[in-house]
């Protein structure tokens, strides 16, 4: 996976919350194809019912062309689990999204490909969609842990563990590959503390059982 | 021993290792597959030349792509089936198949089937996955990624979340459904009220409610932000679970009720966070908006903007509205309605169709209304039909329809005209969720079947009266 160091970039401001998985990659543009997934991504905010791009969405505006970074509201990447999403951001050209706050699982699928969501407070956010806005450009360092406008400098909060993944590119399947001794451990002691776990039988004889429990 | 909640037990029951910093290597017991999301990881799992490391815990379902009319495939969709059946084969994983009698929506076939036990660790490429959590279960959605790492070693590195617990006291009112308790903490809490956190539901309301109900509100608790929803097994979940087709016996039932009775939280164990609800003041509940937070009771009004609490807040009302076609001020009751949906996930199962077979029964849903039952699995359709429930909807104008997700995501053709409002007991109002320009207003089954016979948005219980 791609290493994230430092990056130093426009910045787009989407400051709109609750901006979800459906709305960044609609399932029937997923179900086109990956080329349809990115062009049509955030297809709702970026053309209206005709088709036509709209003029006042920010990620249309040439002025943001090439920016790396987008800033976001409260809440981004609600919703489903599709991992299309984190591919599409990706594939518009972002690496990293400085947000209030994520959907859980959008956020790890950013980890996983290495795309570095940032959380901070909402007015830290609108100051740096203000710096954004006047054309000034982003940098974001992640050993430092911090976001720098040419006014402010913050730091945000991120795990040693996605941190140091995300600087040294790591792929986290091969991490676990590297466990596989540990796993193989563990799956020996639990089965003789939860035999009913593994393996998972079925009884022809039982009728589906359609009781709601009570 | 320090007191631990009932997340805390489970958890520490499945770390394999500390991989530092408050992430840990967790054990997977089941990995549920789908039509969707599964075919696209089986194949990142054969370009790294990798094989299924425990095909005998995961088990596939056909559900999101299915048509719900025998035949009327969707082609890209058909074909992402026929990929999961290959791969399947290739792997000796079981595939609940289309034509099978225990093919149907991943969360609701896993329960049925006993493949959902109380203890077990559970992952699914879903973020529905929380459902599960009903049977006191680990239970999560996870990207593709994720489940090609699940497929690969059964374990997934998963960061330690915050917990909290949400106590509802009381007993819901007569035409107060799970859903209408739900649908008030999201719009109370917000849909990042309790963002990445394990979820605990308890209290009185939460005894008293069946399984069914119980994973209803787990369902929605990943609409609350939530990552892990939990409420502890107790007798209603031991009766749910005894005899299932794929759940312990004999010796081993024994053993496994004796450690699920060790589950529940201790008396004196902490949360991060509480939050106390009073289960017996929920209204019957209609989003009005673009996200489930988006919600008012049925005798509420649509929020007006110029009365938001912030600048932010206003513009998000007026874009919400303006997508919905909803007046500021306007009373929610009566806005007039041109599909319902009863199924999905969250509310597709036997309870939910016999909740809303009695509102219908005796009553015509409007010619201009299209009414929809899509029951969430061919069991649930089965014992529907056993009951006579399908001659109730037939009868009053609905459609009885082949399992599957349906119009809840709108990827097999199901899906809502532009402009047009849907009445949908699914449990996402995003915009063109069903549908490009579809209008969703989420509901229970009572209050779907509700507004399927008045034609417009309508309290149930005046329906009832």
């Amino acid at each position: 996976m791609t290493a994230f160091t430092r990056l130093t970039s426009k910045a787009v401001p989407l400051l709109l919350d609750d901006v979800d998985t459906d709305i960044i990659t609609p399932i029937g543009r997923v179900l086109q194809g990956r080329e349809a997934m990115v062009k049509y991504a955030f297809e709702p905010l970026r053309f209206d019912e005709t088709g036509a791009p709209r003029a006042d969405c920010p990620l249309n505006d040439p002025v943001f062309q090439g920016a790396e970074i987008l800033l976001a509201g409260a809440n981004f990447g609600c919703g489903s689990s599709r991992e299309t999403a984190a591919w599409a951001v990706k594939a518009l050209g972002f690496r990293a999204v400085v947000a209030t706050g994520f959907g859980a699982i959008f956020e790890s699928n950013c980890f996983r490909n290495g795309i570095l969501p940032v959380s901070l407070p909402s007015d830290a956010v609108r100051a740096l969609a203000e710096t954004a806005r006047d054309g000034g450009d982003l940098s974001l360092d992640l050993d430092a842990r911090s976001v720098d406008d040419g006014r402010t400098r913050l730091t945000f909060p991120i795990s040693d563990f996605r941190r140091e993944g995300l600087l040294r590119g790591v792929d986290e399947l091969d991490l676990i590959l590297g466990r596989l001794g540990d796993i193989a451990a563990f799956e020996a002691a639990d089965r003789a503390l939860r035999p009913w776990v593994s393996p998972v039988r079925p009884s022809a004889a039982v009728a589906p059982n359609l009781s709601d429990g009570r | 021993m320090r007191p631990a909640t009932l997340f805390e037990k489970l958890w520490n029951a499945h770390r394999i290792a500390d991989v530092g910093d408050g992430a840990d290597l967790i054990r997977i017991d089941r990995h549920f597959l789908h039509d969707l999301s599964g075919p696209l990881s089986l194949k990142m799992l054969g370009d790294r030349g990798l094989r299924v490391r425990a095909p005998q815990l995961t088990f596939a379902m056909a559900d999101h792509g299915v048509p719900t009319a025998p035949g009327a495939w969707l082609e890209g969709n058909e074909r992402a089936l026929q990929a999961l059946r290959a791969a399947c084969a290739r792997h000796g994983v079981r595939l609940f198949d289309l034509g099978s009698a225990e093919q149907g929506i991943v969360h609701v076939t896993g329960p049925e089937l006993g493949l959902t036990l109380p203890g077990l660790s559970i992952v699914c490429g879903d973020s529905h996955t929380s459902t599960h959590g009903a049977f006191g279960a680990l239970a999560w959605g996870v990207g593709n990624t994720e489940v090609l790492h699940v497929l690969a070693t059964q374990a997934l590195v998963v960061p330690r979340p915050a917990t909290m617990r949400i106590r509802c006291e009381g007993r819901l009112a007569p035409g107060v459904a799970a859903k209408d308790l739900i649908l008030t903490l999201i719009g109370r809490l917000g849909t990042a009220g309790a963002s990445g956190h394990a979820v605990e539901f308890a209290g009185t309301a939460i005894d008293a409610m069946s399984m069914e109900d119980r994973m209803s509100l787990c369902n929605l608790a990943t609409e609350l932000g939530a990552t892990f929803a939990l409420i502890a097994p107790d007798a209603v979940t031991e009766a749910y679970v005894r005899d299932r087709a794929y759940a312990p016996r004999g010796a081993e039932w024994t053993d496994a009720v004796a450690a699920w009775r060790r589950l529940p939280t201790d008396p004196e164990a902490t949360f991060d966070s509480e939050v106390v609800a009073d289960a017996a003041a929920v209204a019957p509940q209609v989003t009005w908006g673009v996200t489930p937070q988006d919600v008012a009771g049925i005798d509420g009004r649509v929020p007006d903007p110029a009365a938001a609490p912030d600048p932010a807040t206003r513009r998000r009302w007026e874009a919400a509205l303006d997508y919905m076609g909803l007046q500021p001020g306007a009373p929610i009751s009566g806005v007039a309605i041109q599909n319902v949906f009863i199924g999905s996930c969250a509310n597709g199962r036997l309870g939910d169709l016999q909740a809303a077979a009695h509102v219908v029964r005796g009553r015509r849903v409007p010619a201009h209304v299209r009414a929809w039952i899509v029951p969430g699995s061919q069991a649930v359709s089965q014992a529907a039909r056993a009951e006579g429930l399908d001659r109730v909807f037939l009868d009053a104008g609905f459609a009885w329809r082949e399992p599957g997700c349906s119009m809840c995501l709108g990827m097999n053709g199901d899906v809502v005209a532009p402009g047009e409002r849907c009445v949908s007991t699914s449990n996402r109002n995003f915009v063109g969720r069903q549908g490009p320009g579809a209008r969703t207003h989420l509901a229970s089954p009572q209050m779907a079947a509700a507004a399927a016979v008045a034609g417009a948005l309508v309290d149930v219980r005046e329906i009832l009266r």
